[in-house]
């Protein structure tokens, strides 16, 4: 049984390094910069996977999330600390290590946080507004909770839209590259793109990893139970409001690390990272995956990010997402890749067997 | 409210001029939220379901007139467009809707904002990102109704007094006609309804047609004060539940109440925050009143106790 539930990991682990390997050898590594984007993106979707088809609980408001991190550690990474270098909080930062010095575009040295200190205040913060909204959101149901989810992502994005110091509409630019170790870094420089494509689908894998375990624990089947009815659960013991919340909490700190991350890669974050249509795309694809099909989701994310991203949809990208999400929830609101399917596919292919077989 | 009162020269802008523009300028977008607060109540009385395209009825009865405009009088542009947008109301209820078989809430959110995004993708391809809006009904931006100190446009009185009729023939449909009553006795007992002899499908169907009509003159009288733009429906939607749940989902009475409130409070906003921040301040008091009275404010506790919050 273990065995099994590491099989899939194993399988997506290899793939990652067969299209890798795939890219060199048809001379497509230009394709690497969009694929290590999608597994950023894919951060954000098995999270919200996780909320929307274990814990059942919809939030139209992720990209609020993706962006908190994103945004907090832009602005932690290019905000120039050397004005207040004499400040004594400033100082202790300083001599702990905590800061970097960077030269910025103009050769002038900039003093901003290290990215890792960053990273920690990025999802710390993320954190503690997750608790703060999921606390009371969750407490919602149907199109009250779809609203209220709703309506945080707007806020977030007309903060960042509003705000002068998170670059109103330009966004943030120039955000150094993120050294997770020694010769291991985040940044969008082609001569590491290699690297970075692992890093992400690395991070991507851990991710599986950790949720494909968590699925199959106590706290999936708690999980599951309140999808399937959450009175029953809550009468079996299952502390569902704690759960519900926990779940959120976690897929939040999935988008907003996804955030952190493509921040870094890119060099910048804009608000339309920030938008209700990011939002609904993420939903949207949860729902092409089979909202409780982790690897389903995550397949799916692959797919439509990937040409999203390659430019495939034009200026249809919005309305490409708008369409599938229609067709899939009047046609298959259980999702594409569902259990069902394949074993419906393999029960007509045996009957027709049959079939002709007496015909014979 | 602190920070606002230190700011310097604030209290010599707290005259009483200011005070009346800006609780002209609150009404006059309250009106419009309150129009889209009924257009989802209609729907959401008729079917249980919030319809979150609710916005781009709005959008597109403003994005029709203007262009038909171009070709016809103004009059006739208007009612052209407002018959546009009831066909197709009637055609998202009749193509999307009608024969799915009791679907589940979690589906009908999803399948109504995939039409909210698709009309506004398909604005966007039609009428490209330019903001536009139809000519001032009488006189133009510049000419002034003076009452007092209180300087009003002439279609700020436009938008009021089409939505005060608007909201009187409506009260008149479902009081006095056949299918008025058609319509509440199914909103009351969808299946005694259905034993009474009335089709309730049809009722649905009306219900988009009524929601996207009003949505639409609504968008055609106020554009030329707010203008419009392929996604100005986004922004009405979330203002126009906002009103609706302030005023306890369903009712439509205690909805224009709500609108009202929530225009004028949104309008002196501005003067504590940023304008930029107007739309963080209407959704913050969504967020509040789904956290603290989901029921509302004018809203019965114990009827709301009866719906899925």
């Amino acid at each position: 049984m273990v065995r099994s539930r590491y099989i899939p990991v194993a399988l997506f682990a290899f793939s990652i390094i067969a299209v890798q390997l795939l890219t060199a050898l048809t001379d497509r590594a230009q394709f690497l910069t969009q694929l290590t984007m999608t597994g950023y993106y894919s951060l954000v979707i098995i999270g919200l996977c996780m909320l929307i088809g274990y814990a059942g609980q919809i939030s139209l408001g992720h990209a609020g999330f993706f962006a908190i991190g994103g945004y907090a550690s832009a602005f932690l990474t290019t905000y120039n600390l050397a004005p207040h270098k004499e400040k004594p909080v400033i100082s202790i930062f300083a001599k702990t290590g905590l800061l970097l010095n960077v030269q910025d575009l103009y050769g002038g040295d900039t003093l901003v946080f290290n990215p890792w200190l960053a990273c920690i205040a990025a999802v710390a913060v993320t954190v503690l507004i997750a608790y703060v909204i999921g606390g009371p959101v969750l407490k919602l149901k149907g199109h009250y909770l779809a609203m209220a989810t709703l309506g945080f992502g707007t806020i977030v994005y007309k903060v960042v839209l509003g705000t002068s110091f998170f670059g109103a509409a330009d966004g943030l630019s120039d955000i150094p590259g993120f050294r997770l170790l020694p010769g291991l870094e985040v940044s969008g420089k082609t001569s590491i793109r290699i690297q970075n494509y692992y890093i992400s689908w690395g991070m991507v894998l851990l991710g599986m990893l950790l949720l494909t375990n968590l699925i199959n624990s106590r706290v999936g089947r708690a999980l599951r139970s309140i999808h399937s009815a959450e009175d029953a659960a809550n009468a079996m013991g299952i502390n569902t409001g704690r759960y519900k919340l926990n779940i959120f909490v976690l897929s939040a700190v999935f988008a907003a690390l996804g955030g952190v991350f493509l921040t870094h890669y890119n060099g910048g974050i804009g608000p339309s990272e920030a938008s209700i249509m990011k939002s609904v795309r993420y939903v949207a694809i949860v729902a092409i995956g089979g909202m409780a099909n982790l690897w389903g989701a995550l397949s799916m994310g692959i797919i439509l990010n990937f040409l999203s991203l390659r430019g495939y949809f034009g200026s249809y990208d919005d309305a490409v997402f708008g369409v599938i999400l229609i067709l899939i929830m009047l046609f298959a609101p259980e999702g594409l890749l569902r259990r069902e399917v394949f074993r419906g596919a393999k029960k007509w292919l045996s009957g027709r067997g049959k079939a002709e077989g007496q015909k014979a | 409210m602190a920070g606002a009162l230190s700011r310097p020269g604030l209290l010599y802008h707290m005259n009483i001029e200011l005070l009346s523009q800006y609780l002209v300028a609150g009404l006059t977008y309250g009106t419009i939220y309150a129009i889209v607060a009924i257009g989802f109540n209609i729907i959401y009385n008729a079917t249980g379901i919030i319809n979150f395209a609710q916005g781009e009825f709005v959008m597109l009865g403003g994005m029709i007139a203007v262009s038909l405009h171009h070709i016809m009088p103004l009059p006739a542009a208007i009612l052209a467009a407002v018959l546009m947008a009831m066909i197709i109301g009637a055609l998202i209820e009749i193509i999307f809707i009608r024969w799915l078989v009791s679907p589940s809430v979690l589906r009908m959110i999803i399948i109504t904002i995939g039409i909210s995004i698709f009309i506004r993708e398909a604005a966007l391809h039609i009428w490209g990102e330019s903001v536009r809006a139809l000519p001032y009904f009488t006189g133009t931006e510049v000419t002034v109704i003076s009452i007092g100190d209180v300087h009003i446009s002439p279609q700020v009185l436009w938008v009021t007094g089409t939505s005060a009729v608007m909201v009187a023939l409506l009260t008149f449909f479902f009081s006095y006609t056949l299918l008025g009553k058609q319509m509440r006795a199914c909103a009351a007992n969808r299946d005694a309804a259905r034993l009474c002899g009335i089709s309730t499908a049809n009722m649905v169907t009306l219900s988009f047609v009524l929601s996207a009509g009003i949505g639409a003159l609504a968008g055609c009288v106020v554009s030329p004060i707010t203008y419009v733009q392929y996604d100005s429906g986004t922004g009405l939607a979330i203002k126009g539940f906002t009103v609706a749940i302030l005023g306890g989902l369903g009712n439509s009475t205690a909805a224009i109440a709500a609108g009202l409130v929530l225009g004028i409070l949104e309008s002196f906003s501005v003067w504590v925050l940023p304008t930029a921040f107007k739309d963080v301040v209407s959704i913050s008091i969504l967020l509040l009143i789904l956290f603290v009275r989901p029921s509302g404010i004018f809203g019965s506790v114990e009827a709301s106790r009866l719906k899925e919050f």
